[in-house]
């Protein structure tokens, strides 16, 4: 049995009062909130462990090399990658995305190639694509979702050809919730001879992902979004595909052999991760990943499934409030549009009743005016929500309309 | 009403809720913007929602402000800025302690960073154009 009180417990954040009210947070969709587990990790890094990694002759920093090790180990568990050498370190999804495109990209990508995205992309998974065309002269295709934000297979079939060279997908939509049939799509673009990479921002919080059986050739995912820390995020790559690509950024920690005129450089994961990497917040974000585990993907996966069934029962009661996106067996994110009110006047509201909500295009401006809107209202669910969070939603928006 | 009268009835309103829908009914109330100035051009950048300041001069030499906003308590409260500085003259608008204002309105502690900041972006646009104009 999945005890979603006693996970609660372990995220102090939550029992903070929030103006006069309980902390109702339901934007773990934008970044989730930390375990004791993983702060008391890091605390413990600063007050009795830390050192530099790779450089040391002595034990602090012999220690702490192998925990950052460690941490790259407890990511290929994570996502079931063949080797921790598939695993690179980087900022967030964000970096992790942009270096393919600056490095796979600039190298294999030419201008009678295509690259094929889907309408319900992260800015992440946009911009960099459009700027790498405007730099390449390839042509980025977008192919259509369903009005209902799921997901479809005309439209992707139409999309791919012998001229795609890539594919870059979001698995997990962070506006609509849909899921995206991934181990299908990957297996559609690689009959094409299309690379793919998955942006698993959403997508690896929520479910067990193995990018083995996903056969994914990159896959990229942001630490504070699975309850770890800020800064850190992970680029897979398959190891192939990684050893052909240049480096990313020069410097420390990514060379070879190196004189005045000349470097050459390390292999990968190294290569790109040039200068002092994130230490701390790399082993936070092993502490996270192990948190999650213990807990079981498969039990979050059934908690949230059961939250997302009763949040959709709960949303249809109040009456003027539209769900955008509806695809079936969508994840734990819920944006909303309420007649009358604006989302930024709903905010406002619901933050004074202590409900934490985001409001906006969500990073994913060109998708929420595809569906119709300017600006949406979303609630997102993480591993510590509950039945009582959804309730106190609900009377919150019951309460903001009375207001307008 | 003026800005004199507005703190008097706001002084009878205690809480947020009683204060909040006292100022959606001002957003509700205030005149609507021709749909012409719905442009670029009189947007105020620096608020979250989208906020249009349209400036007049009188023969008089005072200063006229209409305004709007898509989120209807961003409009109660640039009622509320209209109160305070339209149809005054240049001097009186640059000598208006905008601050002591929103304290007596008890409003201060209400404002998140980003709406303080949205008002700051107005109060700011109005100074310029009474400067310019
Ligand atoms: C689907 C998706 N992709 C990419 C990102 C970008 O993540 P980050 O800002 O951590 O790089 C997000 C975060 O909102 C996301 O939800």
């Amino acid at each position: 049995m999945y005890d979603v009180e006693a996970v609660r417990r372990d995220f102090p954040v939550l029992s903070r009062s929030i103006n006069g009210k309980p902390n109702t947070f339901l934007d773990s969709g934008a970044s989730a909130q930390k375990p004791q587990q993983v702060i008391d990790r890091i605390m413990e890094i600063y007050t009795r462990e830390y050192s530099n990694v790779h450089r040391g002759s002595y034990l602090l920093s012999e220690e702490i090399t192998s925990e950052y090790e460690a941490a790259r180990k407890k990511v290929q568990k994570f996502l079931n990658a063949e080797s921790e050498r598939e695993i690179i370190f980087t900022r967030n999804a964000t970096e992790s995305i942009n270096l393919v495109a600056s490095t796979w990209g600039r190298k294999f990508l030419t201008r009678i190639d295509e690259v094929l995205i889907s309408e319900a992309e992260h800015h992440a998974n946009l911009v960099p694509w459009q700027m790498l065309r405007d730099e390449i002269g390839f042509e980025l295709k977008i192919f259509k979702i369903n009005d209902d934000g799921s997901f479809n297979w005309d439209e992707y079939r139409r999309g791919l050809g012998g001229k795609t060279k890539l594919v870059a997908v979001t698995g997990m939509s962070n506006v609509l919730g849909t899921i995206f049939p991934l181990k299908e799509m990957i297996r559609a673009a690689h009959d094409v001879g299309a690379k793919v990479l998955v942006d698993a921002c959403q997508y690896v919080v929520h479910q067990k992902t193995d990018v083995q059986d996903l056969n994914c050739d990159f896959l990229a995912f942001s630490g504070h979004k699975t309850y770890g820390p800020t800064g850190i995020g992970v680029l897979y790559g398959k190891a192939g595909i990684l050893e052909a690509m240049p480096p990313y950024q020069f410097g420390g920690d990514m060379v070879d052999v190196v004189t005045y005129q000349t470097t050459t450089f390390d292999e990968p994961p190294a290569r790109f991760e040039a200068g002092t990497p994130a230490i701390v917040q790399a082993i936070g974000l092993g502490t996270a990943l192990d948190y999650m585990q213990n807990l079981g993907m498969e039990n979050i996966t059934a908690h949230e499934n059961e939250l997302v069934d009763y949040m959709h029962s709960r949303l249809s009661e109040v009456k003027g409030v539209h769900e955008i996106g509806t695809a079936p067996g969508k994840g734990g994110v819920f944006s909303i549009a309420v007649d009358g009110i604006h989302p930024q006047d709903l905010a406002f509201i619901l933050d004074k009743e202590g409900v934490a909500v985001r409001v906006g295009h969500h990073c994913a401006a060109p998708l929420v005016r595809r569906m119709g809107y300017e600006s949406l209202t979303r609630a997102s669910f993480g591993l510590y929500t509950n039945h009582a969070d959804i309730d106190r939603f609900i009377e919150a928006l019951h309460k903001a309309q009375t207001f307008f | 009403m003026n800005i004199e009268e507005l703190i008097e009835n706001f002084e009878f309103l205690d809480g947020w809720e009683d204060k909040y829908r006292y100022i959606i009914d001002l957003g509700e109330k205030l005149p609507p913007l021709d749909a012409k100035f719905h442009t670029d051009e009189w947007k105020v950048r620096g608020c979250q929602s989208q906020v249009w300041l349209v400036p007049s001069k009188r023969p008089d030499g005072t200063l006229h402000f209409e305004g709007d906003s898509d989120a209807m308590i961003v409009k109660g409260l640039i009622a509320i800025v209209l109160m305070i500085y339209s149809d005054k003259s240049p001097a009186e608008i640059k000598a208006v302690a905008v601050d002591d204002i929103f304290a007596k309105l008890g409003l201060s502690e209400h404002l998140s960073p980003s709406r303080r900041n949205g008002l700051i972006a107005m109060t700011e646009k109005i100074r310029a154009y009474a400067g310019i104009l």
